[in-house]
């Protein structure tokens, strides 16, 4: 079945006063559909977060996003360094993120671990130099 | 209450159709349909915006008339605390309360008063532990209704707690049925407001069934009338009637809520548009080691109100002074919240998805599809001359079925353009051949 909306943000790199507008717009679009607020709330969340890492890790990339009859589906993608251990990226704290980021209040290592949470599916596939690819999927009902 | 009530209106005849109030709108409420605006009820928080941006002032704030005071046996002025910020360093705080009692209230009560109480009752909340962080003021209705319409998920993050005005307005009733032996629907409680969303606040409550303010008059009507009253007045008068301490005083502008409640972790912003930001930050979890947030619609607060006389900016350097005055004989800490649970909303507050295309989310997809579509024919300049704040609330507003794509003055160019190819076109298969004119039946024509 093909998907009824689809949308498509640019990421744009190391811009945090931009990280948030992708993640933002697809709430507002959720809103105006009338998805439950609280599945609102997690998909923002998540995509949120998803979008952060590829200002952080990935010099940018894109999220395009397709909204189908009963489920909300994200991939999140960058052409960055990719995660060489994804288990260990996995765990709450662990955090590559440099210094000067970590004093701005990011990085703290909490970032995969919400995405998983406040997603009913999340997959992540990344590669040493290849980038990394991340899928979320929340369902409406 | 059934419908909507709103203090914020448009005087029609001074309408010219201009842009500026859709533009500045933070919940698109306004749209310009046959050369005037109108206000989409549901929609419209009350905050003022309109008003202080529209150069024709065709927006105001409907207040009740000061007549509405001989309805009753004993009236009761509530002056907000801006109002201290209203009037230069001459004068006190005294000679302002004093003043009121001149222009016909039997007693005034402060605000800033049960500020204080507020102020104190959240601190016992905060420290109960018993929330959802961060808590989120409810002193401001706009941003309330802000809350109610634009962001369901922040519901449970408001403080559930009656604003000073209400609890002025209920002590002061109390007290006086009590003291004076007078029926409490024989006391007429008068807000004196700098803003016209307390006024709907008032008509129209959200946390309770009825309010107990009698009426709410404009902070800009009584101005110079009690300035009048003012003058004579001595500059150094004493009175009784001073009662809130610098807390409560503060409370008029931004961060003055926060100051008050002595807790590190609090944020205060002001200015719908910033307000906005915020609690964006909020939903998204952004907003990290913050356990109370101060929001306040106007621009330095309630100082900022579309009702106030004074500069925002002029006025928050008196209020400093006033504020610095206060802490002289500081009353704040007598100001206590005895049992909380009693200043608790009685109502809970529903969630009003004003912002939803239909009730049936597979047709609002269907209609999202087409807004989408439409939206990527227009212009994208956003410049308002079809009526909407932008062309994406045109592309809105056409799958609602409440405006054409012609409506956009650059998509009927294109289809005025469109006509005149087309009529080119006729006129080249339509042209007529001279040589196979048949000449009688001109003449015909010709008579």
């Amino acid at each position: 079945m093909s998907s009824i909306i689809k949308k498509e943000y640019d990421i744009p790199a190391n811009d945090f006063s931009l990280a948030g507008e992708a993640s933002s717009s697809v709430r507002k679009l959720l809103t105006q559909l009338g998805v439950n607020p609280t599945i609102i709330k997690r998909t923002s969340i998540a995509m949120y977060e998803a979008e952060l890492n590829a200002v952080i890790h990935g010099n940018g990339g894109k999220a395009l996003v397709e909204i189908f009859e009963d489920k909300i589906e994200i991939l999140i993608y960058d052409e960055g360094p990719g995660i060489e251990d994804i288990e260990l990226a996995m765990q709450e704290g662990y955090s590559t993120a440099p210094d000067y980021i970590r004093e701005m209040g990011f990085g703290a290592g909490m970032g995969l671990s919400n995405i998983k949470k406040n997603s009913d599916k999340f997959v992540l596939e990344s590669e040493p130099n290849k980038g990394t690819k991340v899928y979320i999927t929340l369902y409406l009902y | 209450m059934t419908g909507y009530f709103h203090s914020v209106t448009l005087e029609e005849g001074k309408c010219r159709g201009c842009t500026n109030c859709i533009k500045h709108c933070p919940t698109e409420a306004i749209r310009v349909r046959n050369g005037k605006a109108t206000i989409i009820k549901e929609r419209c928080i009350d905050c003022g915006e309109c008003i202080r941006v529209c150069p024709y002032h065709a927006k105001k704030a409907v207040t009740d008339p000061f007549t509405m005071m001989s309805e009753y046996c004993f009236k009761v002025a509530l002056p907000a605390p801006s109002l201290y910020g209203q009037f230069g360093q001459d004068f006190s705080r005294e000679r302002i309360l004093q003043g009121l009692l001149e222009l016909g209230f039997d007693w005034v009560f402060e605000v800033a008063r049960a500020a204080e109480i507020v102020s104190d009752a959240t601190r016992q909340i905060l420290k109960s532990g018993n929330v959802k962080k961060p808590v989120i003021s409810s002193a401001c209705p706009a941003v309330v209704r802000l809350i109610q319409v634009r962001f369901p998920n922040l519901i449970n993050n408001l403080l559930k707690l009656e604003s000073p005005m209400e609890v002025a307005a209920r002590i002061a009733k109390h007290t006086i049925s009590k003291e004076k032996n007078i029926p409490a629907d024989k006391i007429g409680v008068f807000f004196i407001s700098p803003c016209a969303a307390k006024v709907t606040s008032v008509k129209a409550p959200y946390e309770k069934k009825e309010s107990f303010v009698n009426g709410v008059f404009s902070m800009k009507d009584i101005h110079i009338k009690l300035l009048e009253k003012m003058k004579s007045i001595p500059q150094d008068y004493e009175n009784g009637l001073v009662s809130s301490g610098a807390y409560g005083v503060g409370w008029a502008v931004s961060g003055g809520e926060s100051n008050a409640l002595e807790i590190p972790k609090s944020l205060a912003v002001h200015g719908i548009h910033n307000v906005i930001d915020i609690f964006e930050e909020i939903v998204e979890d952004r907003l990290k080691e913050v356990d109370f947030v101060e929001a306040l619609s106007c621009t330095e607060g309630c100082l900022g109100g579309p009702l106030t006389v004074v500069n925002p900016f002029v006025a928050r350097t008196i209020l400093k002074w006033q504020i610095k005055k206060a802490k002289n004989k500081d009353f704040s800490q007598e100001n206590v919240a005895e049992d909380y649970q009693d200043l608790l909303w009685t109502k809970d507050m529903e969630y009003k998805p004003i912002l939803k295309l239909d009730d049936n989310m597979m047709k609002a997809m269907i209609k999202m599809q087409k807004l989408e579509e439409i939206n990527d024919g227009l212009p994208g300049l956003d410049c308002g001359a079809c009526g909407s704040p932008s062309c994406r609330s045109l592309a809105e507003d056409i799958v609602r079925g409440l405006a054409f794509e012609t409506d956009c003055i650059f998509k009927l160019r294109e289809k005025v353009s469109d006509l005149a190819d087309h009529m080119k076109a006729f006129e080249h298969i339509y042209k007529p051949k001279i040589e196979d004119r048949n000449i009688p039946a001109r003449e015909e024509e010709d008579k």
